[in-house]
């Protein structure tokens, strides 16, 4: 059991990555992946907001999508904005510190393609509650993992003498693209 | 960076988004036309604006489903601006963003359910990427920026304008991914059994170099054009003076 959670975090986090391999995520990747800094903490967030997404997720699944599943979408997306908001609230209420640090990058979070991804991954894969948590954490460090990689490598191509006519997205693409490349090499990892 | 801090920057400075100024009479100052050419290749969501890149670079592995896709958005799109700008005036301002998104949502639960009953094969082919079109940037964008702020049949023309922009840019990269990547478009061999096909390009790292290099040509397109303009205005200048002479 314990090994199955396992690999459903590493399964998450490396081999089916959120941003590089299912592109979920892309406007914070494209967006604050410039510093390593800010990367950190947009992935910190976005690890917080993700497993709270599951926790609620798992409890819809359970217990209200049964009676009506057309309304899935429609639940998941009004529940998760909400909560995302009272998260946002609370924070602000209780550690103002910790507010300013992740400024405007928790209400973001909602609109973000990945937390609505993993609602909607987790209920067609079938995950109970304890798988469901595995898969949030795994996808959460997987985001944070490509933000850093991306931030470093952007910090350093700030240095470097790229032609004008390459800087700007298309670069940022072509870099996503072989980091995508390099992560393929974690295919070889397989079920045990 | 052309305005790509963020996603809630991106809605904020989407096109329309800057003529919401309260001398302009609704409709703004565009007309028709401009309203519905603008999305579809001047500020194409996708190859210019960078909205929606989640379904661009993920089912675009061959032309079917790039097609599908970019009909499920359009119409998506297209009903979304229809209802939004139908009840513009009884949507309040404070709960707005909401509301969209409940008509999203609800336009993409038809399209989800719709295409699993007409084409079953392609809809597992799309897998999770049908509900994902609720939180496509580009969708909501034009809600906020323009079908809220505008008379219905403007709406429509920029909403349809828009979705065919998206099509336009699901299918370039499809058919470009495609054909590299399994020979083929539509599933019709066009190389012949000698390709080989370069499997990269069907994988997730292919769809991040072709988007990546599609940019980079229009970049060096648009660079060349804009270097174009100054030579084709100094000619009648020199031809006046040489006359003058």
């Amino acid at each position: 059991m314990s090994s199955d959670l396992f690999w459903i975090l590493i399964s998450a986090m490396l081999v089916n990555n959120f941003t590089l391999h299912l592109f979920l995520g892309l406007c914070p990747f494209m967006g604050v992946s410039a510093k390593i800094a800010t990367a950190l903490r947009m992935g910190a967030a976005n690890i917080f907001v993700l497993t709270i997404t599951s926790l609620v997720a798992s409890f819809l699944n359970a217990y209200v999508l049964p009676h009506a599943p057309y309304l899935r979408l429609i639940s998941f997306i009004v529940v998760i904005a909400s909560l995302v908001q009272i998260v946002e609230m609370t924070i602000k209420k209780v550690s103002p510190t910790l507010f300013r640090e992740l400024g405007i990058y928790l209400p973001l979070i909602t609109t973000n393609c990945a937390i609505l991804g993993l609602a909607i991954f987790q209920t067609n894969r079938g995950y109970g509650f304890l798988e469901g948590l595995a898969f949030a954490l795994g996808a959460g460090l997987g985001l944070t993992l490509a933000l850093v990689l991306m931030a470093s490598i952007r910090e350093r191509a700030e240095l470097a003498d790229i032609p004008a006519l390459a800087k700007g997205m298309g670069l940022v693409l072509i870099i996503a693209g072989s980091l995508s490349l390099a992560f393929m090499g974690f295919a070889g990892l397989s079920t045990p | 960076m052309t305005g790509t801090e963020n996603a809630a920057e991106l809605v904020r400075h989407a096109p329309g988004a800057h003529e919401d100024g309260a001398a302009l009479l609704p409709g703004g100052t565009t007309t028709s036309t401009q309203d519905f050419l603008r999305g579809v290749w001047e500020e194409n969501p996708v190859l210019v604006q960078m909205l929606g890149l989640c379904p661009a670079l993920a089912v675009t592995n061959t032309v079917a489903n790039s097609l599908a896709m970019g009909l499920a958005t359009f119409f998506v799109l297209t009903g979304s601006s229809l209802l939004v700008s139908t009840f513009k005036n009884l949507i309040p301002k404070e709960v707005r963003i909401a509301s969209f998104i409940l008509i999203i949502a609800t336009f993409v639960t038809i399209a989800d359910m719709t295409l699993a009953a007409v084409v079953p094969d392609i809809h597992k082919a799309l897998g999770a990427f049908i509900a994902l079109i609720v939180v496509n940037c580009m969708i909501l964008g034009r809600q906020e920026a323009f079908a809220s702020k505008r008379p219905i049949g403007r709406a429509l023309l920029d909403a349809v304008g828009t979705g065919f922009g998206f099509i336009i840019a699901m299918v370039m990269m499809g058919s470009i991914r495609e054909l590299l990547g399994n020979g083929s478009l539509l599933g019709y061999s066009v190389f012949g059994p000698s390709f080989e096909p370069w499997i990269i390009m069907i994988l997730p790292p292919g769809g991040f170099l072709t988007l990546g290099i599609i940019l980079l040509a229009f970049g060096w397109w648009r660079g060349r054009k804009a270097a174009e303009v100054p030579r084709v205005r100094r000619w009648p200048h020199g031809v006046a003076s040489r006359r003058a002479a």
